[in-house]
């Protein structure tokens, strides 16, 4: 089955981040294909490298960053949602005048239409937040 | 004329979106960015539907004012809606009654439905968004 996957919360405070890589992560071992997983609301903020939990615990952006790497999965994360959270990738941050950026390996910025292409585009759209 | 390539992004199947509304427009993010949600599909010429029940009923309440809570009131964009052609926009009838409020009360013209008419629309969908 094609599926996509919907984060709409951010890691930590919520389940909902370790829920969708789980999913994800067991979806691809039964051999269903993940067309895309899109972030949004404060779900965006799986994407930031800056994240520096304990070292006894779990980095879920290496989790996802590690994920993509393996499975050449497409990590989008909402523009919109994105710059209201000050999750930059290298040419927002330049197009915006900020001194830095910290979007992780493996995710991209992209606009909400790619939210409703996974929509159309995938049998199932499983989403994980609130 | 428009490229191959251009006509592939926009050819596909139309969809039937569902938006079900359920939280106030302020106190968290989610009205306005599930609005926002709206606004994009729109372009994509999907069929799209929006519900508004629970707490989102108050999104499309009439005479919002967040002037002292000092957040931009963007009650006015589901005005714009129309203009996108959403047009299909249910309420459902006991999260408006229980809240002693009326179509009356509402800024945009809706359909009342009762919850086993909004199960029935919800299982007519192909991709149903919740916020």
């Amino acid at each position: 089955m094609k599926l996509s996957v919907l984060v709409n919360e951010g890691p930590y405070q919520h389940q909902s981040a370790d829920s969708a890589i789980q999913f994800t992560t067991a979806a691809l071992k039964k051999g269903h294909e993940i067309f895309r997983v899109f972030f949004y609301h404060d779900g965006v903020n799986n994407g930031t490298r800056f994240a520096v939990p304990p070292k006894d615990d779990r980095n879920i952006t290496e989790q996802w960053t590690a994920l993509s790497k393996e499975y050449n999965l497409d990590l989008v994360i909402c523009i919109a949602a994105a710059q209201r959270r000050g999750i930059l990738d290298e040419n927002e941050a330049k197009r915006q005048g900020k001194d830095g950026h910290n979007m992780a390996d493996g995710f991209r910025i992209s606009g909400l239409g790619q939210l409703i292409e996974a929509g159309i585009q995938s049998d199932r759209l499983v989403i994980f937040g609130d | 004329m428009a490229e191959p390539w251009e006509d592939d992004e926009l050819e596909g199947p139309v969809r039937k979106f569902m938006y079900v509304n359920r939280r106030a427009p302020y106190g968290t993010i989610y009205a306005l960015e599930s609005l926002e949600v709206v606004l994009i599909a729109a372009a994509f010429e999907q069929d799209v539907t929006l519900v508004f029940m629970d707490d989102g009923v108050y999104q499309i309440k009439k005479e919002q004012n967040t002037e002292a809570i000092g957040v931009k009131n963007f009650s006015p964009t589901y005005r714009a809606l129309e203009g996108y052609d959403v047009e299909k926009l249910y309420v459902e009838r006991e999260s408006l009654q229980s809240r002693g409020l009326t179509v009356e009360d509402l800024i945009v013209p809706v359909q009342i439905v009762d919850k086993d008419q909004l199960a029935e629309l919800m299982e007519e969908q192909e991709v149903i968004l919740s916020f």
